[in-house]
């Protein structure tokens, strides 16, 4: 028997994941001699204790929604999106782009212009991917992982050679109309990077529960990705499905480059590796099992531990790297959420049942 | 410079930046080869550099000249062990494939630096080595005239050592029991399975010997390039060796030519100055061209076809 897709479901496994995670990271911080429980209550308490902590939670949150939700698109298509750090760069730079070529115009028009221009040149970078795919039958997964590179040293070549005089690492910042950040909210959070991204953010996470569920396009993309044959034996066309699932995952990766561009960094620099957004975008969907409302909360955990992660080695000689490893782990045990549920069944369910579970190719959920 | 040394200097170069892939890019074909996908070759190179340095750090003092061999030997093994994360999780818990991939690839950096942290108390980064994998000339050949000159003086053995386990892994996979086996994992696991063959084992075989030459990659690219670890020693390095092995068709010579190619346009992009045709050409061009050229190549010649059949798919043995 060959397996090829593992569908996620159920919110059981995420939960047991993320403790298990947990319970990886507190047992290497044991081996490594810190006390895992006082990190781990820094870590939250660091994360959620002042206004300004929180602002910073849902600032990284922000961008985090966003590739998520381009993750999840395409892969309701059935195609694993591995380049949503390469198009966010690419809307990262579209926008900063855009609101530093046109500096006088006002901000109703400029501000959403270079987030739009996020979204475009994110589209267009994954457009790539999704072109190939339908018409050369080019595996995303390889065409993805290079256009990243790519993505990685033109946007460098072009804020050293284009976007900057003399050769400098980064740009000034873009124009105050097209800043996501206010005097507001810095007030609101206690000087934290806290932008209105956030807004944005969750209106797409209600635009694309929308559309999946709602829209004849949603219904074809998840036709595609559960079964192409049949998809294309119903009238629909693959092709057309295809390319426009990875440009919509590729938009929403551009606009959460758009978030970091207006609004976390408000310009943009040279950078030496692939922003980290992406790949935390995929885990953040892969926890969420691709469920819009469960993004917001994934996102936010991950927001959580990242920013809390920094209060540990401030407090401790815990390196915060610690996070890191929790995080992966976290994702391990979703990706094994067979051996998860199977063990559960074992535990609690007769004999019976639990072998037909484990005969399941579903991994027995619905 | 003058021809001869604009050549030794290409080739030399070529060597010492293609040496880390040809090693890893062998590695991911075995993998593929008995039906894994790995993307986690990133992951693995990281560990393996991470655990060159700090042997190479530590022992240096006790073995000496022959400590950055050792070390490459150490990367293998942890690489190895590292692998075998992958591995369980694909063969035995029917994890994605590339799902585990990328879980290697989000733990190896996060507990490398954890690691150096904890070792060299709370620098993210370690010391420089002491004793680096050089270059060397290799006797008798760089006696050759002209051409013992541009390939065999001042060069990469390593390379060369790659070059020739290509070969041997090509022969491996070709004629031997042991190669068709795992191939015959890799194309039907159902048929393999049915004649007696035991999926599950040679799938192992396929992940831990792509650890093995990954760690040893990421070892080479360590100890002869960064000479230090820190959280960019390896950038790319895996997914280009993966880019390798798909240029190469999933063959292990195929994926060492390509490998080769690979370190030819990044050596490019750094003595690309003094070569007088190709100076004008900005620098970028040649950071882009090995991605740039492998998406032109996978949409022209490669096609879809190419992969082992069952490639990427979990094979549950029926009770």
């Amino acid at each position: 028997m060959r397996i090829k897709k593992v569908r996620l479901g159920g919110i059981s496994v995420p939960l047991i994941s993320i403790f298990l995670g947990l319970v990886v990271g507190a047992i290497i911080m044991l081996l490594s001699g810190f006390n895992p429980l006082i990190n781990y209550l820094n870590l939250f308490s660091g994360a959620l204790g002042t206004p300004n902590a929180i602002g910073e939670v849902f600032r990284s949150a922000t961008p985090l929604i966003l590739t998520a939700l381009g993750f999840s698109i395409a892969n309701s298509a059935g195609f694993f999106n591995v380049g949503l750090s390469g198009q966010a760069l690419a809307g990262w730079l579209a926008s900063v782009w855009f609101a530093l070529a046109f500096p006088h115009l006002p901000g109703f028009i400029l501000l959403p212009g270079s987030i739009i221009m996020g979204a475009l040149a994110g589209a267009f970078w994954s457009g790539i991917a999704g072109f190939l795919r339908a018409y050369f039958g080019t595996s995303e997964v390889i065409t993805t992982i290079m256009l990243n590179y790519i993505s990685l040293y033109g946007t460098n070549a072009i804020v050293k050679g284009v976007l900057t005089s003399s050769d400098a690492d980064s740009t000034p910042l873009v124009p105050i109309q097209a800043r996501l950040r206010t005097p507001f909210l810095e007030k609101l959070t206690g000087n934290s990077t806290f932008h209105w991204g956030i807004v944005i953010s969750f209106f797409m996470v209600f635009v694309i529960w929308w559309l999946m569920k709602k829209t004849t396009l949603g219904f074809e993309i998840r036709s595609v990705g559960m079964n192409e044959d049949a998809a294309r034996y119903a009238g629909m066309s693959t092709k057309k499905t295809i390319i426009s699932s990875m440009l919509l995952s590729g938009a929403l990766a551009g606009l959460g480059g758009a978030m970091e561009g207006l609004g976390n960094f408000q310009n943009i620099f040279v950078n030496t590796s692939l922003p980290d957004i992406g790949f935390d975008g995929m885990s953040v969907s892969l926890l969420a099992t691709g469920n819009p409302i469960g993004i917001i909360f994934s996102a936010l955990l991950f927001g959580i531990l990242k920013i809390g992660g920094l209060n540990i080695s401030i407090s401790s000689n815990t390196p915060s790297e610690i996070v890191n490893i929790v995080i992966a782990s976290v994702i391990f045990f979703v990706g094994a959420n067979y051996i998860i549920q199977y063990l559960i069944s074992k535990m609690k369910i007769s004999h019976k049942s639990a072998k037909l579970i484990s005969n399941s190719t579903k991994g027995g959920h619905k | 410079m003058d021809l001869m040394t604009i050549l030794s200097t290409v080739v030399s170069t070529t060597l010492i930046y293609s040496a880390p892939l040809i090693f890893t890019s062998i590695g991911g074909s075995f993998s593929e080869h008995s039906g894994i996908v790995n993307v986690g070759l990133e992951g693995i190179m990281v560990i393996g550099a991470f655990s060159s340095i700090v042997f190479s750090l530590f022992m240096s003092k006790t073995f000496g000249w022959i400590t950055p061999w050792i070390g490459l030997f150490v990367g293998g093994i942890i690489g190895t062990l590292f692998s075998l994360i992958h591995a369980v999780a694909t063969i035995n818990w029917r994890t994605d494939h590339i799902i585990s991939g990328t879980v290697l690839n989000l733990m190896a950096p996060a507990l490398g630096i954890y690691l150096t942290k904890l070792i060299f108390d709370g620098k993210g980064q370690t010391g420089f080595i002491s004793q680096p994998l050089a270059s060397s000339k290799i006797p008798f050949l760089s006696k050759i005239p002209i051409i013992g000159k541009i390939f065999f003086e001042n060069t990469s053995i390593v390379a060369y050592i790659g070059i020739l386990v290509s070969i041997f892994s090509w022969w491996l996979l070709k004629y031997t029991r042991f190669g068709l086996r795992l191939r015959s994992v890799g194309e039907h696991p159902e048929a393999a399975d049915s004649v007696g063959i035991s999926v599950y084992f040679y799938r192992y075989c396929g992940v831990l010997i792509s650890g093995f030459l990954g760690g040893i990659g990421g070892a080479i690219m360590a100890e002869s390039i960064t000479l230090n670890f820190s959280g960019t020693t390896i950038a790319g390095q895996g997914f280009m060796s993966l880019a390798a092995m798909i240029f190469g068709k999933w063959n292990p010579i195929g994926a060492m030519g390509a490998a080769v190619f690979f370190g030819f346009a990044q050596s490019l992009a750094i003595i690309g100055k003094y070569i007088p045709i190709i100076a004008k050409i900005p620098n970028y061009w040649f950071t882009i061209a090995p991605y740039l050229i492998t998406i032109i190549v996978l949409v022209a010649f490669v096609g879809k076809s190419q992969a082992p059949a069952a490639d990427g798919s979990t094979f549950v043995k029926s009770k």
